[in-house]
């Protein structure tokens, strides 16, 4: 089933708008997920089963949002920094990701502003679209 | 005046023990009655008959008696709480992590019987998420959809009691009686909806 950039992009926004109690001229692309719409961590579950569902698509919770489990290992943050293994590491596994900004500061705390509603739209539309 | 009791519990509180483990099997917060169709994995109908010997409804409202909407949606988080739980054998301490709708259209006022029907959307091994209705004699009271967490997948490794604290014997003896064979209701019921 191909669907252009914009078809996703406003099925993710209503996802978002549903998941989250955001009004829709929030959700642009650039906004992230925790600091513009406000999204918790049970959210980021709800957002899963809810693409899932509207996209007819398998997610493993690794590969959409894996940076939580990154931070639970000692050798990946130091000084409140991401190391540069686990950055690395994070790239590969997040090809939907722009890391750009990012990685001239690699704070763990910024970490969720990678969480974008771009990334979003990028990780669907090569789920869809890449085969 | 403040008991003993009170004084025993909020220091228990302090070190953060689940309140059920405070308890015990004394605590009884049951917004359920019984199951009367449970589909493993996949859906339950519970039941609860409303009466005003529940002290509360005589404050909600004084000669206004009506169920408090936030128990019935603590009654569905139960009905669809242990229908999570069960698809996983009782294995995972399940949460309710979020209210993702609650839209209510009629009042549930003593004398009625209000059906709770819940429904896995999705689930997966740390969360799993349901919707769910309420009907009083066919007509819709509300719709309920939920999230529940399986919190020892989650929390980045927080950790918590080993023992089960939220499928206590007191919730488990709601099933007794129904036949968890996954294709079939307990009870044929006459009116179905």
């Amino acid at each position: 089933m191909a669907m252009s950039r914009d078809e996703i992009f406003q099925q993710v926004q209503e996802v978002l708008i549903d998941a989250l109690g955001v009004d829709d001229d929030e959700v642009t692309a650039e906004a992230t997920l925790m600091g513009d719409l406000g999204a918790e961590s049970i959210d980021f579950l709800d957002i899963v089963f809810r693409l899932e569902k509207a996209f007819a698509i398998k997610i493993p919770r690794e590969e959409l949002f894996p940076a939580e489990n990154l931070m639970s290992n000692p050798d990946y943050v130091k000084d409140g920094k991401l190391t540069e293994t686990a950055l690395t590491e994070l790239k590969e596994k997040m090809p939907h990701t722009n890391f750009s900004t990012f990685e001239n500061d690699p704070d763990i705390n910024k970490l969720g502003d990678l969480f974008t509603v771009d990334a979003i739209v990028n990780y669907v539309d090569g789920k869809l679209n890449a085969a | 005046m403040i008991s003993v009791f009170e004084i025993l519990a909020a220091g228990l509180l302090e070190v953060n023990l689940p309140l059920t483990l405070i308890y015990g099997q004394k605590m009884r917060w049951i917004w359920i009655d019984k199951f009367v169709e449970f589909q493993s994995g996949e859906s339950a109908v519970a039941v609860k008959n409303v009466t005003l010997a529940e002290e509360h409804l005589h404050d909600h409202f004084p000669g206004f008696p009506v169920m408090p909407e936030s128990l019935c949606i603590e009654a569905m988080a139960q009905t669809a709480g242990i229908l999570v739980g069960e698809a996983k054998k009782f294995q995972e301490k399940v949460i309710l992590a979020k209210i993702k709708k609650a839209v209510f259209f009629r009042y549930v006022k003593p004398g009625d019987t209000i059906k709770l029907h819940a429904k896995i959307e999705s689930i997966a091994p740390e969360a799993a998420s349901t919707s769910g209705r309420i009907t009083c004699a066919d007509k819709l009271i509300a719709e309920i959809d939920l999230m529940f967490s399986h919190i020892d997948r989650n929390l980045a490794g927080k950790e918590f009691p080993e023992e089960n604290f939220v499928f206590t014997d007191t919730f488990k003896s709601l099933l007794q009686g129904m036949a968890l064979r996954g294709d079939s209701s307990a009870e044929p019921e006459s009116e179905r909806d």
